[in-house]
Parts: structure tokens; sequence; C-alpha cells
């Protein structure tokens, strides 16, 4: 792989970046480490979006556009996961994901 | 073109190892300090490319909205074992072996395609980056940035190539009337969605909490 910047180092990068957050959500306990996790993975696929909006010219503008639907989703998620977060901070008294387990069958 | 390699290691390095980092952390709130940094870096990431807006847009709202949110939720839950909640060694083991795996496999997918079009000019020339303006007119859809029925770019890219690389700078943008693909109106729905979930979630948030203090 030479030094040169090119498709493929983006490319890495966002793997590299899904890779720690999908790690991310697999091991934390807290639930705010999962919604960080969930941030780094959408950033990775960011990347992406924005790599081929450079790097192909069919997507030139495609890429940029989803890209930036993309942040404005993920600022949806936080918001509406930190309230689900905290709701259940307030009838459990904890954020271990591991405790939600009413559900369960 | 040398400074443009060092910068864009240089920067992707410290990306990479303050996701790492993330990962790594057992304090919620060092997590969401590496996180800052890791948004910060992306969006260097993206200016380094040419995305200028996009860059602006994620440090607003990832460094300047998210985070905040973020570190507001670990205030507001962080009581004593809270903070630093230790995954079992178990499944840091399990997790490694997944992550490595899963790793290896989106590198050698990304090394052994063959990706489309190799354009070297466009690689290597700052001018020919979609800059705010253009995005701009993307988002009303001229005829100079959105050419008509490019919205998949499947089987168009030769046309594309073409329409972008005799573009002159004195030549007005033709405003396409048929079959444009505009992305204005998704745009302003996608921004009315937003204010919807923030007030949605103010309300989640708050309805609950003064239902819990009145029992």
């Amino acid at each position: 792989m030479s030094l040169d910047v090119g498709l493929n180092s983006y490319l890495l990068l966002g793997a590299l970046l899904f890779v720690c957050g999908a790690l991310c959500m697999a091991t934390k306990r807290n639930a705010i480490g999962v919604l960080i996790g969930v941030e780094l993975v959408l950033n990775g696929a960011n990347i992406n979006f924005v790599a081929f909006a450079r790097y192909n010219p069919a997507f030139e503008i495609e890429g940029q556009v989803f890209a930036l639907f993309v942040i404005v989703m993920a600022a949806a998620e936080a918001a509406i996961a930190l309230a689900i977060v905290l709701n259940f901070y307030n009838n459990h008294m904890t954020v271990d994901v591991d405790n939600a387990e009413e559900l369960k069958g | 073109m040398a400074l443009q390699n060092f910068l864009f290691w240089t920067i992707a390095a410290l990306t990479g190892l303050c996701a790492i980092a993330v990962v790594v952390t057992q304090n919620i709130v060092r997590a969401a300090a590496w996180l800052l940094f890791t948004l910060a870096g992306t969006a260097g990431i993206y200016f380094l490319i040419g995305a200028d807006f996009v860059g602006g847009t994620q440090l607003i709202i990832y460094v300047g909205g998210i985070l905040v949110l973020v570190v507001f939720g670990v205030m507001l839950t962080a009581q004593g074992p809270f903070v630093t909640m230790k995954t079992h060694a178990a499944e840091w083991g399990v997790a490694m072996v997944v992550g490595v795996l899963l790793l290896t496999v989106l590198v050698t997918t990304i090394l052994r395609t063959a990706w489309s079009p190799p354009a070297e000019a466009r690689m290597n020339d700052a001018a020919n980056s979609v800059s705010s303006v253009r995005l701009g007119e993307g988002f009303l859809g001229f005829d100079r940035v959105a050419p008509a029925a490019a919205l998949t770019g499947i089987g168009e890219s030769e046309q594309v190539v073409h329409a972008t690389g005799t573009r002159d700078a004195g030549q007005r943008p033709q405003f396409h009337e048929r079959n444009r693909v505009a992305y204005l109106l998704p745009f302003e729905i996608i921004s009315v969605h937003l204010l919807v979930v923030l007030i949605g979630a103010a309300y989640l948030a708050r309805a609950k909490r003064r239902q819990g203090a009145a029992s």
C-alpha cells in the first residue's frame, strides 16, 4: 500500500471507525457508552459517503447530501436515545443495559 | 501533495487512536472526551477532502450538539458505580476476536475491490472538490452540478464526467426544468424532522420526571 492518499485510505479509516463503534456497542454496559458506539458507526459510514463523493464523479453531490442527512439523523437519534436513557435511569436508578431485562422471554 | 499526505495520515492516525481509546477506556466521562477528539478529527478529514460544508456541519451538530447531549446524559446519570462500569474479561475476549475478524473482512474487501474509475485528476485537484457553493447549487437542482436522472449515477458516469469536465468559469448554471434532482425539499423535510424529534425528546425526558417526582 502506497503512502499516497486515495479512496482506499478514507475507506480504511471509515472501516476502523465502524469496527470501533461496533465493539463499543457490544462491550459497553453503560447505555450512554452504547450511544457513543452508535455515533462512531455513523461517523465511519459518513466518511465513506464523503470519500465517494470526492472520488466518484457520479456521486459528487449525492455523497455530501447523504452525509448531511446522516448527521441530522444522528442528532435526532441521540436526542431520542438520551431521553430513553434518562427515563430508564429515573425508573430503575441504573444505566446498566444488562438490567433492562423486563421484556426478556 | 506531500503536505496533503502528511496531514491526512496525521489526522487519520489521531482519529483512529481516539476511536480505539473510546472503546478501550472504562470511564464513561473519558469515553465522551475521546469521542470529542474523534469527531473533531473526522471534521478535519472532511475539510481535507474538500467537503467544507459537511465539515462545518459536523463541527456544529456533532461536536456542538450531540456531544453536549452526551455529556449532559453522563452528568445526569453519573453516580459512583456507573462512571466506571467494568466489562467482563470474557466479553472482552469475544469482542476482540469478533472485532479483529470484522476489521480483517472489511480491510480485505476494501483493498481487493477494484473501485470504479480512478479519476486521478479529481483526486489531486482541490479546484474540483464540491465546495459549499456547488453543494447549494445541487440543492437547487442546477443543471451544472445535478444532471438529469443522475440520482443513482449507475450507467451515467461517463455523461457526468463529461458534464463536469466541460465546466467553465464564465458559464451561468442552467436550471434544468424537467427530471432534475434537487435536494432542497428533502433537506427541508429532514430539518423539520429534526425539530419534531427534538421537541419530542424534550417532552419525553420531561414528562416522566414530573411523573416520577409526583409518585
